[in-house]
C-alpha cells in the first residue's frame, strides 16, 4: 500500500516492469523481492552478481576550502580519522551524539575528481534528513553540506561483479576494497566505490538520475546479473555480520557496544574530539557493559528482532537486534546485544521465542566469510 | 468439502476430520518459507486461535485454526522440508488434522468461489 507521501527512485518503473513487489521502506516505494524470491536472489548474489537499487540512500558532498579544514569539520562529528584519508579511498564511520550513541552510520570518501576539500558521504535513507540537519548545524564557517538530489545509487554485488563491470568498460580490476574512482560504465559517467552491504565483493555506483535506467538496463543485459530486492539485501547483510541502523545500532548503543571500534583509528581513540568521545574512550579502556554479537541457533527456527536472550541459568542477558534464516548457511542466524560477560564466542545461551528456549551460541562475525578484495 | 478463512487458511472436512493448511495465495504473499511450527498431537485448538507459525525469510506469521478440535495428526514432513508449503500449499503442505465436533459451525467460512472473490478484492 502506498501513500501520497511515498517517494520513488528513478528506477521505480523498472522494478515494476521486472515484477518487483513494492513495499514502503524509509519513505520510498522499494522492491522487497522480484518473482525469483528472496532465497533465489540471495543465493544468486553469493554465486554470481546481484543488482540493487539503493537510490533511497542519502548522497551528499561536504565542501570546504581544503582537505584539512573539511576533514576536521567532519571529524568533529564522527570517530573515524578523515585527515589521513587518501584521495580515492573510503571509510566507514558513525555520526555520534553527545552520549556516544549512534545517530547513523555512513560511508565517507575523498573523491579524486573534485576540488581539494571535498568529501562524499553516503547515509541511510531513513536518517538522511536528520543527518543533514545535524551536520549542517555543526559545521564551521567555510564548510558546507551539499545534499545530492539528482543522483541514483546502484549496487552490484557478488563474485562476478568485477567481470561484469569490466565487460561494460569500467577498468575496476585494480581497485581494492574501499577504493573509489570516477569511471565510465556502459557509457555513463559514474562514481564507483568497491564496497557494499552483502559481505561479497562488489561495487556501489553513483550515477546521474537521468542515466539510472539506462545503466540499470545495461547491467541487466549481462546474464550474470539479476535484480535483487531489499529482502535478500537484509539476509545477505545479516550473514555478512553487517549492522542495520535502527536495529543493531541506534542512539543508545555506542560504537564500542556495536563492535565497531575497528572503524575508530588510533589517533581518534587517543585524542577523542568527537561527540561522546569520553564514553567511547572509557569503553575502549575498560570494556563496554554490553556488546553486539553473532548468534548461531540450533535447529531451523529463526529468532527475530526483540527476542530475549538468556544465559543457561535463565537470566535475561540481552536481546536479539536482527535475526532470520541464513539462506547460505541454511540455518537461523541472529545478532544481539548481550552483557559483556556473555559475549565471548562459544558462550552457550538460549533465545526465547514464543515461550520456547532455543539453544544458541555466540559466534564470530561474519557468519559467511567476506569476499572483499583487500 | 473445502472451505477457506479470511486469514487465508484452507480446511477440508471429511466426516469428523478437518485437515487444514494455508492457501496458495498466502504462501505467495509470505514468500520462501524456512520454518513451520505445527501443533502437537493431542492439543485442543480453539476456532480462530493460534494453531501454527510459519516463518519466511523475512518474518514470522501466525496460522489460526479454521475450526475447533483436537489435533490428531500433524504434518511432520514440514520440519525438514518447510518449502513444501510453497510448492504444494493445499496438498502435501497441509499443517494438521483435527477431530471436530459434529455440527461444527462453518457459516463464517467461504467456499472456493467466495474465497477467490475475496482475494481478488484485496
Amino acid at each position: 500500500m502506498t501513500t501520497d507521501a511515498t517517494l520513488r527512485t528513478p528506477l521505480y518503473d523498472a522494478h515494476v516492469a521486472l515484477g518487483g513487489r513494492m513495499v514502503p521502506f524509509a519513505g520510498y516505494d522499494m522492491p522487497v523481492q522480484y518473482p525469483a524470491g528472496i532465497l533465489a536472489e540471495h543465493t544468486w548474489t553469493r554465486e554470481h552478481a546481484g543488482l540493487f537499487d539503493v537510490s533511497h540512500m542519502g548522497q551528499a558532498f561536504l565542501v570546504g576550502p581544503d582537505h584539512a579544514t573539511t576533514a576536521a569539520a567532519l571529524e568533529a562529528l564522527i570517530p573515524a580519522a578523515i585527515l589521513e584519508l587518501a584521495p580515492g579511498r573510503q571509510r566507514y564511520s558513525q555520526l555520534t551524539n553527545a552520549d556516544g550513541g549512534i545517530l547513523d552510520d555512513l560511508m565517507v570518501s575523498r573523491p579524486t575528481d573534485a576540488p581539494d576539500g571535498t568529501l562524499f558521504l553516503v547515509v541511510n535513507a531513513a536518517c538522511k534528513d536528520a543527518d543533514y540537519a545535524h551536520i549542517a548545524a555543526n559545521l564551521p564557517a567555510g564548510v558546507e553540506l551539499r545534499p545530492v538530489e539528482d543522483r541514483a545509487l546502484l549496487a552490484l554485488q557478488g563474485p562476478e561483479a568485477e567481470a561484469v563491470m569490466v565487460a561494460l568498460g569500467a577498468p575496476v580490476a585494480a581497485m581494492k576494497f574501499m577504493d573509489t574512482a570516477p569511471l565510465t560504465l556502459a557509457g555513463s559517467e559514474v562514481h564507483v566505490s568497491r564496497s557494499g552491504y552483502t559481505g561479497e565483493d562488489g561495487f556501489e555506483i553513483s550515477v546521474a538520475s537521468a542515466d539510472a535506467v539506462r545503466l540499470w538496463d545495461a547491467l541487466l543485459t549481462d546474464a550474470r546479473v539479476k535484480p535483487i530486492g531489499l529482502g535478500a539485501r537484509d539476509s545477505l547483510r545479516l550473514e555478512g555480520g553487517l549492522c542495520l541502523y535502527g536495529h543493531d545500532i541506534d542512539t543508545t548503543t555506542s560504537p564500542v557496544e556495536g563492535a565497531l571500534e575497528w572503524s575508530i583509528q588510533k589517533r581518534r581513540r587517543l585524542d577523542g574530539g568527537f561527540p561522546g568521545a569520553a564514553r567511547v574512550q572509557a569503553e575502549l579502556a575498560n570494556g563496554p557493559t554490553r556488546r553486539r554479537v553473532g548468534l548461531r541457533l540450533d535447529g531451523r527456527q529463526p529468532a527475530r528482532e526483540g527476542a530475549e536472550i538468556a544465559d543457561k541459568q535463565g537470566r535475561i542477558v540481552g536481546r536479539v537486534t536482527s535475526g532470520g534464516f541464513g539462506p547460505t548457511l541454511q540455518a537461523p542466524v541472529a545478532m544481539g546485544l548481550v552483557e559483556t560477560a556473555s559475549a565471548a564466542p562459544g558462550t552457550e545461551l538460549d533465545v526465547l521465542v514464543r515461550g520456547k528456549a532455543l539453544p544458541a551460541r555466540v559466534a564470530t562475525l561474519p557468519f559467511v566469510p567476506a569476499g572483499f578484495r583487500r | 468439502m473445502k472451505l477457506y478463512t479470511k486469514d487465508h487458511e484452507w480446511v477440508v472436512i471429511d466426516g469428523d476430520v478437518a485437515t487444514f493448511g494455508i492457501t496458495d495465495h498466502a504462501q505467495g504473499q509470505l514468500g520462501d518459507i524456512v520454518f513451520v511450527e505445527v501443533p502437537e498431537v493431542g492439543r485442543r485448538l480453539d476456532k480462530g486461535g493460534e494453531a501454527a507459525v510459519v516463518e519466511s525469510v523475512k518474518a514470522a506469521s501466525e496460522v489460526y485454526a479454521p475450526l475447533a478440535g483436537e489435533v490428531i495428526e500433524a504434518n511432520t514432513k514440514l520440519a525438514d522440508d518447510p518449502g513444501l508449503v510453497n510448492l504444494e500449499p493445499e496438498t502435501g503442505g497441509w499443517f494438521a488434522k483435527l477431530k471436530i465436533e459434529a455440527g461444527a459451525d462453518t457459516s463464517d467460512l467461504m467456499d472456493q468461489a467466495a474465497y477467490e472473490a475475496f482475494v481478488a478484492s484485496l
